[in-house]
């Protein structure tokens, strides 16, 4: 399950880099995430399911349950000689419109991620998140300046797309996203967007709204917005010090992981008794989790969850 | 309360100076009067002593949250502030208090007497009735030093745009000792005031660092320079026969300095010095490493007073028989300075004269200035001849220009999580040096500079992946890393595990080039140490 060693069957809980990488003889996923992997990871040879189809690799029994993180994301459930095992790869539990929401899984050991695995997270609504997103546009728009927000091509992006007020102006895209967002557009609705090219005129730009990737901040691809304020929507947007950090004007606290509550909650709708964190702030997360009475145990792997989303290099960036 | 929060909201949505200024000037123009002092008060760092400890107030922010302490203090380190991790925990309100910043801030004051009962009752009634930002506000005038990325000169920027005063007169009427609780806005900012002028300090005058070569500054003969002092900036005031002295942090620290009381016999009122403060004995100049038993004490013992001796190492005259000189040449004012310092001179006058040099090409300065560790000195000040005493950091007239800092390369052992807008990354370092052996290493400093975002994030990630143990919010890790350490200055040091002190250590290179093998030894640390010479 979303190894990063070659093997000859992966099962891909989502399309994230650091969930689904290349090299593998072949790839079991769910089949919305089917067509995200193969715009990522070009010819492979991929079979996809549907949610809650059981197959059976050496007389385990697997099978695919919503995870609620980003389109196509799944629990993947294995089950062996009645002992049932849940590994969440990333999820969230709040319903985004967009993702298939997030199911808990019935299991006696749960390996959960906890990018946000700290009390210091609690997620506002995304309702309420989106209307300071579009009261923030149509503020910059009065003040004629073009508003840059920043989040991940592959799942932030598209969230984003879905809720932006399109009463207030125009919807651009980076290349990145504009690619992404295609191969998404069959899977679901996505209002109409617009690629930022070379051809792209600055006046046009203005008061409308551009979506790009977070490693576009800084790069002489945004001049041409000038003038313009940037945000960006990142459940580290939580910290003051990391939207400081990133020179970034305004923070939106916008996650496709679970906060704290939503951690804790799912771990007991699973009534599992066995914990393992595999990313995110494990130790303390672990610590918690003992105190609380649960076998909770920390295992190291190579997810970054959204940090490593953000820092990831955008592929087709020049697009 | 309101205003203020959304002031510090609108501040907290901008990475533009000129958007925080806007916002400023704009509460500076509708605000209460009274909250416009209070405002003016937090912003230039004189907030109302602290209330309660901050132990107490983790433990009752834990005791809200329903979480273990140990998990609060987990998420401090991580989120890199009190008062945002208080505002964090606590369970959203969307809540909003009617109550002014001023009502604030007088309770707040009026806590510090009562019991740790009623201190308890007072924050959990407020942290759970305020919204996000006003509680994140509220725990920030509780906990300690409010800086939110608005320095007290941008926050004079927009009070003289609001007011349309002079920004430099502002900068004036804002220095030394005044009373947020007393003064109001129109005695603080809109009256001439000649009552809190006896103690008044003039705003400092501060140099940037030169660029390039000095050949740059055009004519030398244009030039005096002088050495650059390494002790406490001062300004030193006699007015009325009374003696203030100012350190540059605003600070009023004249009972620090017991020998300047001095000063009041043989200076003539209505004389206002700048100069550099330093430990003097024997007919030589200490380190300021000698100085520090000073700057830290509260009440001054003879012991102290007999071990640490100091001076004042006058380079400068700002008031001069009852008047404000700032605007003669700098050339003038040294004029007034040598004579007066020629008059009272004395052996037992802690007063020094800080020697302007001239040179007639810059070659002699640059080796003038590599004569700076011998003298004890930081390297040059380079002043035009002609240049007004102006207020702040101004670019121009005053120059500094230091030596190269010492260097040495040493290895990384621990880490710390950062603060402000380096929360959440490894950014505080702690570095060693090998024993005689080289067998072990030995902590000699601590630096958190000098890398760029890109260093620190790839360094925060390897040290996530290398930990050896956690010790708090402090982890070892596997020693690996080599970086070249920069500091101004070297002392011998009791203090320090190491036997040595450093000044300003700073990471001038990450040497990705050398293995630990390669890292110098204390011993190599020790030679840099200058032999004691006589200065003066």
């Amino acid at each position: 399950m979303d190894p990063w060693k070659p093997v000859d069957k992966a099962i891909i809980s989502h399309g994230h880099a650091d969930h689904s990488r290349w090299g593998h003889k072949s790839y079991i996923t769910h089949h919305t995430n089917v067509p995200i992997i193969q715009h990522r990871l070009g010819e492979i040879n991929v079979t996809g399911k549907e949610w809650g189809e059981t197959f059976v690799i050496n007389n385990v029994k697997f099978s695919l349950h919503p995870a609620g993180h980003i389109i196509g994301s799944s629990q993947i459930r294995v089950e062996h000689k009645g002992e049932v095992w849940v590994f969440t790869g990333d999820y969230k539990t709040e319903d985004d419109g967009i993702a298939v929401p997030y199911e808990p899984v019935k299991c006696h050991t749960f390996i959960t991620e906890c990018t946000f695995g700290l009390p210091a997270f609690t997620w506002r609504p995304q309702s309420e998140v989106f209307t300071d997103i579009n009261n923030w546009w149509a503020e910059n728009k009065a003040e004629g300046k073009t508003s840059v927000i920043f989040g991940y091509s592959l799942g932030k992006a598209q969230r984003l797309l879905r809720y932006l007020d399109t009463d207030i102006g125009k919807i651009y895209t980076h290349g990145a996203i504009e690619n992404m967002t295609e191969v998404i557009r069959p899977l679901t609705a996505m209002p109409e967007t617009t690629r930022v090219t070379r051809e792209t005129k600055k006046e046009e730009l203005k008061g409308n709204i551009v979506v790009a990737p977070p490693s576009a901040h800084g790069s002489t691809w945004i001049r041409k917005m000038v003038p313009y304020v940037t945000a960006s929507a990142s459940g580290w947007m939580t910290f003051r010090g990391a939207r400081r950090r990133r020179a970034i004007d305004k923070g939106f606290v916008l996650s496709d992981h679970c906060d704290w509550q939503g951690l804790l909650e799912s771990i007991k709708a699973t009534g599992a008794e066995k914990i393992i964190s595999t990313h995110g702030y494990t130790d303390i997360f672990t610590r918690f989790l003992l105190e609380q009475g649960y076998d909770a145990r920390t295992e190291a792997t190579q997810y970054e969850g959204e940090l490593g989303e953000e820092n990831k290099k955008e592929e087709s960036e020049d697009n | 309360m309101k205003a203020f929060a959304e002031l510090i909201r609108k501040i907290d949505s901008t990475n533009k100076t000129n958007v925080k200024v806007d916002a400023l000037t704009q509460y500076f123009r509708e605000a209460p009067a009274k909250d416009k002092v209070w405002t003016i008060a937090i912003l230039s760092h004189r907030r109302p002593p602290r209330p309660v400890n901050t132990t107490l107030l983790r433990t009752w922010a834990t005791e809200l949250a329903q979480i273990p302490l140990w998990l609060f203090e987990e998420s401090y380190h991580i989120v890199g502030d009190l008062a945002e991790t208080i505002a964090l925990i606590i369970p959203a309100s969307e809540e909003s208090s009617e109550k002014s910043l001023t009502q604030f801030l007088e309770e707040i004051i009026a806590l510090k007497k009562k019991s740790d009962e009623e201190k308890r009752d007072y924050l959990h009634e407020n942290w759970t009735a305020l919204n996000y930002y006003e509680r994140f506000v509220f725990s920030k005038l509780i906990t300690g030093s409010f800086r939110i990325g608005v320095s007290q000169k941008l926050m004079t920027r927009a009070l003289a745009k609001a007011t349309d005063i002079d920004i430099d007169v502002l900068a004036y009427k804002l220095m030394g000792n005044w009373d947020p609780k007393t003064v109001t806005f129109q005695e603080l900012i809109l009256e001439e005031n000649a009552a809190d002028y006896l103690s008044k300090p003039y705003p400092f005058y501060l140099a940037y660092a030169i660029e390039d070569a000095p050949e740059d500054l055009g004519d030398v003969n244009e030039w005096f320079a002088e050495h650059k002092w390494d002790g406490i900036r001062s300004q030193v005031i006699i007015r009325e026969d009374e003696l203030f002295v100012w350190s540059r942090g605003e600070e009023l620290v004249t009972d620090k300095y017991p020998e300047f009381e001095a000063f009041v016999e043989d200076l003539p009122d209505g004389t206002v010095l700048d100069g550099e403060i330093l430990p003097f004995k024997n007919g030589a100049i200490g380190t300021f490493n000698d100085l520090q038993t000073r700057i830290g004490r509260k009440n001054i013992t003879k012991a102290q007073l007999n071990k640490t001796p100091v001076i004042l190492k006058a380079y400068d005259i700002l008031e001069w028989e009852g008047k404000d000189i700032r605007d003669k040449a700098f050339a003038e004012r040294r004029e007034i300075l040598e004579k007066l310092y020629t008059k009272v001179q004395s052996e037992e006058l802690p007063l020094h004269l800080s020697e302007t040099i001239e040179f007639s090409n810059w070659e002699e300065a640059a080796q003038e200035r590599e004569r700076s560790r011998e003298v004890m000195s930081e390297g040059l000040m380079l002043k035009r001849k002609d240049s007004p005493y102006l207020v702040g950091r101004k670019k121009g007239d005053w120059w500094k220009w230091k030596v190269d800092p010492l260097t040495i390369d040493a290895v990384l052992t621990y880490a710390m999580r950062g603060h402000g807008r380096r929360s959440n990354l490894f950014t505080d370092y702690t570095f060693g040096l090998w024993d005689e052996e080289k067998e072990e290493l030995v902590t000699f400093a601590k630096a958190y500079s000098g890398l760029t975002d890109a260093e620190f994030r790839s360094l925060d990630a390897w040290i996530k992946k290398n930990t050896l143990e956690r010790f708090g919010p402090v982890r070892s890790v596997t020693p690996h890393h080599v970086f070249e350490i920069a500091f101004e200055g070297i002392a011998l040091s009791k203090r320090h595990k190491s036997g040595v002190a450093t000044r300003f250590p700073r990471m001038l290179r990450w040497r990705k080039d050398k293995k630990i093998e390669d890292a110098n030894t204390l011993e190599d640390l020790k030679q840099l140490i200058p032999k004691p010479g006589k200065a003066g």
